[in-house]
């Protein structure tokens, strides 16, 4: 569309900028504040300089949690993208089937996240839970409290339960906007359906499908609910991603100024990943503009 | 489930079972297995769930549901959930259609950086932000409110509500409301009258987008409040550890947080697809 240049356009703007500025801009200065400073107690600060992000960068444990981090959220992002495409070409596409399909895969977005921790906690349970009881009877040695390789297979199954229906709705929606017309063409050439889908379903799921890599990589970088819920990090450190790591740094042991320096890296490190999924999603609308 | 006409490039089978309908089957199965034990357990005493392994309630009981609604402590936390909610979206909403409106018909100075500077907090971890929030909202008397949650949730739901509504309103011709100024509209009126309904299913999923990331999201509101606000899935965590796993009724409180999403989603279901493609299909 072509827009007009008109700077007066702030004013619709500044009410926007002035409630996110009071909800994001101070508080991301308080932690600036505490990132630089060192405390005795007593509210009494002085500068620190650059100490806390130097232990925090050179720290075992910070690398640590972001490697799982990362390994998380990859084979979340490997897992959900290719199933979500695969459950969006599957869906029915009129009738009162996609309607049900719809609201019944939606459910799981809009449950709570601690409630999906205890839905997953209470499910893998080796006493009462249907996955656990069932995994026992089969002989399988599943406890996801004990057992490093059991909490992973447990929270990444969880996250795909909750998560792969919004990938596959963006699909949907990018399937939809398909017009028959290129469909049929694709039959009078005598189109194999890969050619199809490589061809004409794929370029056109391109804008949806970078917005799905894009929340899912936001969302799952930053999980803190749900794991927690059902493994509280453990066993050991094994499921500690960044995000519990800091609130037991910053709630549990009070340790403000590496918290704050933590904060500040594991932010820094989400804008710089987001923003370029958000120039490439952003040069892609030019194009098809 | 029988989808006779699936994807658009097979030829229509006539079979009752298709692939289609046998994949969507075993998917719709994983999504509701999980929440139909979680109803299954609601349904059932405590006894019974700790002693006895059944697939549904042998000993049906509606004493946990009972619990939830006679307790106040219980009952209390939905009602300061759907309050907060509420506030949220309509304080989202209302700040987000003159932003949108400008992101979408005009340049100015800054536009895309201040674009990206909204998205950038849907970006942020709220674990970042849980510790300088309790802080900020103490000292100026927001602690333990229902507006101080709602404007938490705003940090997120503002730039995601701008970034949808800015989808959906590009899909208006600018024509419009070209047309509307010449007929001698002034800008409130050609907004209010012509321009909203327009957008009237971009404003509805937008308000459902906002409902729901408020009413899951749990460690900023779990921080910012204590009694008074105190949000219905911070109350399943705590009662839950001090009474010693009261696993009927935590699984009974967690079926009840799962139907207001439910009943919102049977409004929307036909725009839900676009709108979480954010209006750009």
């Amino acid at each position: 569309m072509n827009k007009t240049w008109n700077n007066k356009a702030w004013w619709m703007v500044l009410p926007v900028v002035l409630l996110v500025a009071f909800s994001a801009v101070i508080p991301l200065m308080t932690v600036v504040n505490y990132s630089v400073q060192d405390t005795f107690g007593n509210n009494q600060f002085f500068w620190a300089g650059l100490q806390w992000f130097e232990e925090i960068v050179n720290s075992e444990r910070f690398h640590d949690a972001l490697g799982r981090q990362f390994l998380f959220s990859a084979i979340i992002l490997a897992i959900e993208i290719p199933l979500g495409i695969f459950v969006a070409m599957n869906m029915p596409n009129k009738g009162w089937t996609a309607s049900l399909c719809l609201v019944l895969m939606s459910l799981p977005l809009l449950i709570p996240w601690n409630v999906v921790g205890t839905i997953w906690q209470i499910f893998g349970r080796v006493d009462i839970g249907l996955l656990g009881a069932t995994a026992e009877k089969l002989g399988i040695d599943y406890n996801y409290t004990r057992d490093i390789g059991d909490a992973w297979f447990t929270v990444v199954i969880m996250d795909v339960w909750h998560w792969t229906s919004l990938v596959a709705l963006l699909c949907y929606a990018g399937l939809q906007s398909i017009p028959q017309a290129y469909y049929q063409a694709a039959r009078i050439d005598g189109a194999s359906k890969w050619a199809i889908f490589r061809y004409i379903q794929l370029p056109k799921m391109r804008g949806v499908l970078l917005i799905a890599v894009l929340l899912r990589f936001m969302d799952s970088f930053m999980i803190y609910t749900e794991p927690f819920v059902v493994t509280g990090g453990g066993p050991g450190n094994a499921t500690t991603f960044l995000s519990i790591d800091l609130v037991k740094m910053a709630i549990g042991q009070f340790d403000l100024g590496p918290a704050a320096a933590f904060s500040l890296v594991y932010f820094l490190i989400i804008l710089l990943l987001s923003w370029v999924f958000y120039t490439v999603m952003t040069n892609l609308d030019k194009q098809e503009r | 489930m029988n989808a006779t006409i699936a994807t658009p490039n097979t030829a229509p089978k006539r079979s009752f079972i298709t692939r289609q309908g046998v994949v969507m089957t075993l998917y719709l199965l994983f999504l509701l297995l999980p929440i139909y034990w979680l109803l299954n357990m609601s349904l059932k005493t405590n006894e019974e769930i700790l002693s006895t392994f059944s697939l549904w309630p042998r000993d049906f009981t509606l004493e946990n549901y009972k619990t939830i609604f006679t307790d106040p402590s219980w009952y209390s936390g939905y009602i300061n959930s759907i309050i907060y909610v509420v506030m949220n979206t309509v304080i989202s909403i209302t700040v987000a259609l003159p932003a949108a409106y400008a992101f979408s018909r005009y340049r100015f100075l800054g536009d895309t950086h201040l674009f990206f500077w909204l998205l950038t907090n849907r970006m942020a971890p709220p674990a970042v932000f849980a510790l300088p929030f309790f802080q900020l909202y103490s000292s100026v008397g927001l602690f333990d409110t229902h507006l101080g949650v709602a404007l938490a949730h705003c940090l997120f739901n503002v730039p995601l509500a701008v970034w949808i509504l800015e989808g959906f309103m590009s899909g208006v011709p600018k024509e419009i409301d070209e047309t509307a100024y010449i007929d001698g509209y002034s800008f409130g009126r050609f907004f209010t009258r012509i321009f909203m309904p327009l957008i009237a299913s971009g404003i509805g999923v937008t308000a459902f987008f906002c409902f729901m990331f408020s009413w899951v999201e749990l460690l900023l509101a779990r921080t910012l409040t204590s009694v008074a606000a105190k949000p219905i899935a911070a109350t399943m965590t705590r009662t839950v550890s001090a009474s010693g796993m009261d696993w009927g009724v935590l699984a009974a409180a967690g079926i009840l947080t799962i139907i207001p999403g439910a009943l919102v989603i049977w409004f929307v279901r036909n725009y839900i697809a676009k709108g979480f493609a954010l209006g750009r299909v």
